[in-house]
């Protein structure tokens, strides 16, 4: 390689990483500067917490981390726990129709949520459970799903058959043989796909800006959306929640990132 | 043979309990939602009766629909082209060995996860008239830039280029990888120069990833909600209002489900139709999974 076009290289390495990481470092940096630092321009002489003091404070803010988190462990729970057996079906056993239920579940993972929107809250209203945590995680796991069975089921098709066979040939049932061999088998893809189902749920704005209206029953996504303070809007609380809640995130991305690339390119339609 | 059927039968409650969620909570509301719009709904005032097919009727003569149309039209035409050639970009990138290249394939990961409703919130603040990094950079140009037409769907846009651009190159760069190293090679001893190369080989072998990663950008595209939504609320002037938060303000802010539900099910027909002339145009797309 020319030293010209190394030189392009790192210039559009750079650039490329610069625009990723950007946005994220600046805020990062505009939660731990001063209010009246923000107006002016570079860096901020001194750093503060108050920011994150006050985001802490001011709203239900441990109330709504605890929703994040409740709903995102139940949804990653619920559709793994519904998932792992179909994809376990439909790689190992003789299913008819598996094409046509991998396919709808494809197309649901296409569907835009808004269309189910009004049939769900009104179904939701009827059974009492609007502005309650599982009426957001019934819902959630529906549309987590797709994701966590078509990584599954890639998953397990990676595990020989030969394994499976032997199991019932020793004696399993069905049922143990997938227990007891192919599931202890999958587990870095149940890790996986635990991941990715969590990301979603905690991400997720349309339904939970829409089912839930109590101020303490809010996930992260909907009260950062509705952070309003007294006169302007308080960038830096702003800036210090979205950093607190997103760094889990962005460490988990870090650390798994092998994991995370491999399944969203070999099974998924989008994380 | 009995053992055969039985083990058959037996299979189906592996495969149950998803058939029955996907069917009750995805699937059966959208017999709810056709029939919730034909009728007039308003929740707070108890009115519910049929009106057979006059929310549609309204829905062809109301402007602000057509608006929402165009807009959510423009958002997936620009938003899209710019997300596949600049993740491509990031994927030949990506491709090349170079120093710092794990840095770079961690920082590409951190946008995809990034919930979008912050993302779009860090944005709003780099557009900030007073404190913005756009008016620092700008001095003397205080502008609103999101209180601009025009400007606002750009930046709309950006938001959804920087959340989505980096999963489209890690998916390009997953189909590039499947390229046999010997082709290049074999070009290279050919005397091929870089761009024939990238014409001739790298493009047509892409084809597939390309076509997969088109059909599902336009579709998650076209539900665009949370971006826009958090970034301009669909103003000013309602020249960011995409379908999906039109229908969104229908619904939650007027009240009117029966009108709210008509606009749903418009955007959810029109996801059905732009499936329709992909697989039309460009045959089924296959993922890899071996059924």
């Amino acid at each position: 390689m020319t030293s010209r076009s190394r030189a392009g290289l790192v210039l559009a390495v750079i650039a490329g990483a610069s625009f990723c990481i950007g946005p994220f470092g600046l805020q990062a940096i505009t939660s731990l500067t001063h209010d009246s630092d923000l107006s002016h321009p570079g860096l901020p002489g001194a750093l503060t917490l108050d920011h994150y003091k006050s985001a802490v404070h001011e709203q239900p803010f441990a109330h709504i981390v605890r929703n994040s988190l409740v709903v995102a462990s139940a949804v990653t729970l619920a559709s793994l726990a519904i998932a792992a057996p179909a994809a376990f079906a439909i790689a190992k056993l003789r299913v008819r129709g598996k094409s046509v239920l991998l396919g709808a579940t494809l197309a649901i993972s296409m569907f835009p949520p808004i269309a189910t929107v009004s049939p769900l809250y009104l179904a939701l209203r009827r059974v009492g459970l609007l502005d309650t945590l599982p009426g957001l995680t019934i819902p959630y796991t529906t549309f987590a799903l797709p994701l966590a069975l078509w990584i599954l089921t890639g998953f397990f098709q990676d595990i020989p058959s030969e394994l499976y066979l032997a199991a019932r040939v020793d004696g399993c049932s069905m049922f143990s043989a997938f227990r007891k061999v192919l599931l202890p088998l999958a587990m870095p893809g149940i890790a996986t796909a635990a991941i990715l189902t969590f990301i979603f749920a905690y991400n997720e704005f349309l339904y939970a800006l829409t089912f839930l209206s109590s101020p303490d029953k809010r996930t992260i996504p909907v009260a950062i959306s509705l952070f309003a303070g007294e006169h302007t809007e308080p960038w830096g609380e702003i800036a210090a929640a979205s950093t607190l809640a997103t760094l889990p995130l962005v460490i988990v991305a870090i650390i798994f990132q092998r994991k995370i690339v491999s399944a969203l390119t070999a099974g998924s339609v989008k994380g | 043979m009995t053992r055969a059927r039985s083990e058959d039968t037996r299979c189906y409650f592996f495969v149950l309990p998803a058939v029955i969620v996907i069917a009750a909570v995805a699937v059966y509301p959208m017999i709810p939602a056709v029939w919730i719009s034909l009728r007039r709904v308003i929740v707070v005032f108890h009115e519910d009766h049929f009106v057979g097919l006059s929310n549609y009727a309204f829905l062809i003569h109301d402007p602000r629909f057509w608006t929402a149309l165009g807009n959510t039209a423009y958002f997936v035409l620009v938003a899209v082209t710019i997300e596949l050639l600049l993740g491509l970009g990031f994927a030949l990138l990506l491709h090349t060995s170079f120093r710092g290249q794990k840095f770079f394939r961690v920082a590409i990961l951190i946008p995809w996860a990034i919930p979008t409703v912050v993302s779009a919130k860090m944005w709003a603040w780099i557009w900030n008239p007073e404190y913005g990094l756009v008016s620092r950079l700008l001095p003397g140009s205080e502008m609103n830039w999101l209180g601009m037409p025009g400007y606002a769907m750009h930046a709309a846009i950006l938001v959804d280029v920087w959340k989505t651009a980096p999963f489209v190159a890690l998916l390009l760069l997953a189909g590039l990888e499947t390229i046999p190293v010997d082709l290049y090679k074999a070009a290279i001893v050919d005397g091929a120069s870089p761009l024939r190369i990238f014409f001739s080989i790298t493009l047509p072998l892409l084809r597939p990833t390309i076509v997969v990663v088109l059909v599902f950008r336009t579709l998650d595209a076209f539900r665009v909600f949370d971006a826009v939504y958090v970034l301009t609320g669909g103003g000013p002037a309602n020249t960011t209002e995409t379908l999906s938060i039109y229908a969104y303000k229908m619904l939650m802010r007027a009240g009117d489900f029966g009108y709210g539900s008509t606009l749903a099910v418009v955007t959810f027909l029109c996801v059905m139709a732009i499936s329709a002339i992909y697989i039309r145009l460009l045959g089924m797309p296959t993922r890899n999974i071996r059924i």
